[in-house]
């Protein structure tokens, strides 16, 4: 048997090994300088960047891309971009309100509940993040026919994850000489077919950051990635703290199940 | 249920009156403490300890992620995005449920190997068998179901590749397939009776498992050398003995489970599946599963839709068939040093077939040069050999082999040394 499977580990090797040669041509993902603060079975988001991030894709990307599955509150929960500890109920931070009370959307309509009419309402924080388009048409309209994707998801919805949101937010290069680029397309060095629909969202100093963390290209995008890689999986943090404790104690209940097989079988032959 | 006489004693006043009038307890004690397993059993018999726990998991999640999911086609992907956000633990118990699916699989391919390898399918356990096939088809149907709920990109087009299949049929199948749909294409009223059939389809695996292991109880269990139990030497009390093994089978399991959830709850999904379902837009590759890709394979490696459908239920049905395939007289490849180099190639080839399964089949599996050999002839060469084995490699084998001296009992190869098991 172990001879068997001596002589076929290596031809098996040389199967998996033959197609992740041949995938050296395809469009390259980058990893920003210093890795992600999320990466890792110990990683949780750098708050910092997330406050950085939720601020780019406020004066950036949220002109184009929805993200429905977004509240306010979310801004304010445990491992967050604005998360207060004093403020265990995100619906009463202070920031966060704020955030919901401001946010620059279509008038919310609210019910007047002592008149019965419809009136315009301020932001609360249980409301979603405003949708930038009334409808798919006005969409494609404004973009030249894409609707935008949502990105709630994004970084979860992508091969590659959050090294291909950032490759793409960092991958506008000038196209090669051989390559014409068609018309309202934008050449990107890690999109698929590199051609995108999108402009290129981001430049030096677009945003400005209060912390005086300098806004390169690359620091906005590292930035907006962590912040959307947060919002594909709010609860990522509590997910890889509780996996310590549940792991342990798994691997404890493990060895103690070894213990008792041992001890129990001592006397079979 | 073994056939041996019950040692059940009722100690209280209680359990003789219970015992008198419905005997549960003692039915329990005669499966499940009393019953005799053979001492020689390996780790490979703990995957059915380990099914069975990962069942009751997969029960137990799923009935609490029914009482927040939205069987509706407009609200099903936000609601699953709902438990995953807003529902207390919701995301731990939606990843137990999503990975706890892939385990499963993984556990009842290394069970059904086994039984592969150690011949546990043949006389007189044919009908437990049978049965384990039956619970297999069931996962998998359930599986698909429950898949498509997430209503995803990736759980659309897939719904509506897989039920496409049974319109290739003749004469009846456009009316299955409308049948299934409960409509003219995949929409909410086959969301709707996917939701209803997946929570059933788990009831009914809990079902024949029950008839399974009433089959195993009634055969016994097989060991690794095939020799059935000849005395009270050659097998030790199922409890503390198979229990205690058992639990440190599952509890490793867990570990592995715990290490998919917590740390790469995403790695076995397709990234596709976190879009939300658009009919309008086909995703550039349909995979299925992983533990669908070699099926998937075998479908795509015949040019004609209607063959390549029932190739890819026969690659399944054969097993059906399999304890009258299989001629040899030896029942574990222990002893069948030729069986075990068919075993090892089916194995690898049936590894070959996911790979081909999950990728295009125009793409070259083994470029040269210009050229190569492609994905579909790959999954064709995979294909042939996957009936072959069955087929035309088990019937002869047993036939012309020439197997290795069989211990008469479980206990004369540890008791006398090996050399006798040479001699003999």
């Amino acid at each position: 048997m172990r001879r068997i499977l001596s002589v076929i580990a290596p031809v098996l090797a040389l199967a998996i090994a033959v197609p992740a040669l041949a995938a050296e041509h395809e469009a390259k993902l980058y990893t920003p300088k210093g890795g992600w603060s999320f990466q890792g079975p110990l990683g949780s988001f750098d708050q910092g960047s997330l406050q950085r991030g939720y601020k780019v894709y406020r004066e950036v990307c949220s002109s184009c891309h929805a993200m429905n599955l977004l509240s306010f509150r979310n801004l304010g929960e445990k491992y967050g971009p604005f998360y207060d500890e004093k403020f265990p109920n995100p619906a009463d931070n202070p920031f966060v309100k704020t955030l919901a009370h401001d946010q620059e959307a279509p008038a919310i309509k609210g019910i007047n509940e002592e008149t019965g009419d419809v009136e315009d309402r301020p932001g609360l924080p249980s409301d979603r993040f405003p949708d930038p388009f009334p409808n798919e048409y006005a969409a494609k309209a404004s973009t030249g026919g894409y609707v935008p994707p949502d990105l709630s998801l994004i970084v979860k919805a992508r091969e590659g994850g959050a090294n291909y949101i950032y490759s793409i937010l960092t991958g506008f290069v000038e196209a090669p000489s051989d390559v014409t680029v068609p018309d309202k397309l934008y050449y990107n060095q890690s999109f698929p077919s590199h051609f995108l629909g999108m402009k290129p969202p981001l430049a030096d100093n677009k945003v400005s950051f209060d912390d005086g963390t300098p806004s390169t290209i690359r620091q906005q995008a590292k930035d907006v990635t962590t912040f959307l890689a947060w919002a594909s999986e709010p609860k990522q943090t509590e997910r890889k703290r509780l996996g310590l404790w549940v792991m342990a104690y798994l691997i404890g209940m493990a060895l103690l199940a070894y213990g008792s097989y041992r001890r129990v079988w001592k006397n079979v032959h | 249920m073994s056939g041996q006489p019950s040692t059940y004693q009722p100690k209280s006043g209680f359990t003789r009156w219970l015992d008198s009038r419905l005997p549960i307890l003692r039915l329990a004690h005669d499966s499940f403490v009393d019953y005799p397993t053979p001492k020689n059993l390996n780790y490979w018999w703990t995957f059915g300890a380990i099914l069975s726990f990962m069942l009751g998991m997969q029960i137990i999640t799923g009935i609490v992620l029914a009482m927040h999911y939205v069987p509706n086609a407009t609200m099903a992907f936000a609601s699953v995005e709902h438990i995953m956000r807003d529902v207390n633990y919701g995301w731990l118990v939606r990843y137990l449920h999503a990975n706890g699916a892939s385990m499963f699989f993984v556990a009842v391919y290394v069970h059904m190997l086994r039984g592969l390898y150690y011949g546990s399918y043949k006389a007189p356990r044919e009908i437990l068998w049978i049965l384990g096939c039956i619970i297999y088809l069931l996962m998998m149907a359930t599986g698909f179901l429950g898949y498509a709920l997430v209503w995803g990109q990736m759980s659309f087009h897939g719904a509506v590749v897989i039920t496409n299949l049974f319109g290739a049929l003749p004469l009846v199948g456009e009316s299955i397939r409308t049948w299934l749909w409960g409509g003219f294409s995949v929409d909410n009223a086959t969301l709707n009776r996917f939701f209803s059939l997946h929570y059933l389809l788990p009831f009914m695996i809990a079902g024949v498992v029950i008839l399974h292991v009433w089959a195993l109880h009634v055969s016994g269990q097989n060991n690794p050398i095939g020799v059935d139990p000849k005395s009270e030497k050659d097998t030790v009390k199922f409890t503390p003995y198979a229990t205690v093994k058992d639990g440190f089978g599952v509890a490793l399991f867990v570990v592995m489970f715990g290490l998919f959830v917590f740390y790469m709850p995403n790695s076995l999904g397709d990234v596709n599946n976190y879009i939300p379902a658009n009919p309008l837009v086909t995703p550039e590759h349909i995979v299925p599963e992983w533990y669908y890709l070699p099926f998937y394979a075998i479908l795509r490696a015949i040019p004609n839709k209607l063959m390549g459908v029932l190739a890819m239920f026969g690659s399944i049905g054969v097993l059906f068939i399999l304890p009258w395939l299989d001629t040899s007289k030896v029942r574990s490849m222990r002893f069948r040093p030729k069986a075990q180099i068919f075993f090892v190639i089916f194995v690898i080839n049936a590894l070959i077939l996911g790979w081909c399964g999950h990728n295009p089949p125009d793409k070259f599996a083994i470029p040269v040069g210009e050229g190569g050999l492609t994905f579909v002839w790959l999954s064709r060469i995979g294909t042939a050999y996957w009936f072959a084995y069955f087929v035309i490699i088990m019937p002869l084998l047993g036939i012309v082999e020439k197997t290795r001296p069989v211990p008469d009992t479980i206990s004369s190869p540890v008791l006398s040394g090996a050399a006798t098991v040479e001699k003999a």
